[in-house]
């Protein structure tokens, strides 16, 4: 049960991501070229949307499925991980033209050679955990 | 029905990303499309080589189904949803584009360049996707997350750390555009 709801909201973000052309090559450099708001519109009103319901969810303590508070992550507070991690994974993005969530889509969609770029995220992932110790954090 | 067939405008697409991501936090689950990666490394059997990936795999299995809906998801969009998959552009745009050899750019969902069968055969063409995945997945988890855990979640939670992750993503972004990409093509 628990299995078909998580693969619901799967499609439904994958349908999302597709539609929305966000998993388009071609939307992320014109977003980085500042040639149309599409993109900048959808990260926009996500985060209007986002930022409103957080704070609804958090006031009225809503609880999940299981009856649990929700687990809202903090995440800690550094600044070298998030910036020298974020700068890599900005030249991918613009390079692939997909973030990890379209990768997935582009695969359903028959776009085969981002399997490439899957192989290459899976490679890149294993030499940050090898590696981890000895990166600023 | 032409609506749903036509591509989906930035104010009905962006509301219905963050409606994914409270469902998520509603199932007691976080956004976050990057971490499977690590999931798939552990199940490749990385735990062995490296401590990062020795964790509790299982207890991010329902990650890897919400994945696999992704990519059902892409298909449906795909085969099931749209009519014309070509995705209009700023016409400046596409003119820079095709002045680069993105000969597709106005007539694609992807750049054929790239993302067509033939990229097998490229030698370049395997090699700036090898790249560009390793980038990802290693910038990926050093940043502790993608768009989806950052831009999206941490941010509507207001986090100062995913606000510095996204401004990265953008400085590296603008760096392969403007300094890479002419080196490339």
């Amino acid at each position: 049960m628990r299995v078909l709801i998580y693969f619901g909201i799967g499609i439904l973000f994958g349908i999302v991501m597709y539609k929305s052309e966000a998993a388009s090559w071609f939307r992320i450099y014109e977003m980085f070229t500042f040639g149309s708001f599409h993109m900048y519109g959808i990260i926009g009103t996500a985060l209007i949307v986002g930022i409103l319901g957080v704070q609804l969810l958090k006031v009225k303590k809503v609880k999940t499925m299981q009856g649990n508070s929700i687990n809202f992550k903090p995440k800690e507070k550094r600044v070298p991980r998030y910036l020298f991690g974020g700068i890599i994974f900005g030249l991918g993005w613009a390079l692939a033209g997909a973030c990890p969530g379209p990768i997935y889509v582009l695969l359903g969609a028959g776009y085969f050679p981002i399997l490439v770029v899957v192989l290459g995220a899976l490679l890149g992932t294993y030499f940050y955990g090898y590696f981890r110790d000895k990166l600023p954090h | 029905m032409d609506w749903i067939l036509a591509p989906w405008p930035w104010y009905v697409s962006g509301p219905l990303i963050a409606f994914v991501m409270f469902l998520l936090l509603l199932v007691g689950k976080n956004f976050g499309m990057s971490a499977n990666f690590r999931t798939l490394c552990t199940l490749c059997g990385a735990n062995k080589k490296a401590r990062f990936f020795d964790f509790d795999w299982k207890s991010q299995r329902w990650n890897l189904v919400v994945a696999l809906g992704a990519i059902v998801g892409g298909y449906i969009g795909a085969h099931f949803l749209s009519n014309d998959n070509a995705v209009i552009l700023n016409p400046d745009t596409t003119e820079e584009l095709h002045t680069y050899g993105f000969e597709s750019a106005g007539n694609a969902y992807t750049p054929n360049e790239l993302f067509d069968m033939k990229a097998f055969n490229t030698p370049k063409t395997l090699f700036i996707l090898l790249v560009s995945g390793l980038l990802i997945g290693f910038g990926t988890r050093y940043a502790g997350g993608c768009t989806s855990g950052h831009t999206i979640s941490g941010l509507s939670n207001l986090q100062i750390a995913s606000l510095i992750a996204t401004i990265g993503f953008f400085i590296g972004g603008l760096i392969m555009i403007y300094f890479i990409f002419p080196l490339l093509f």
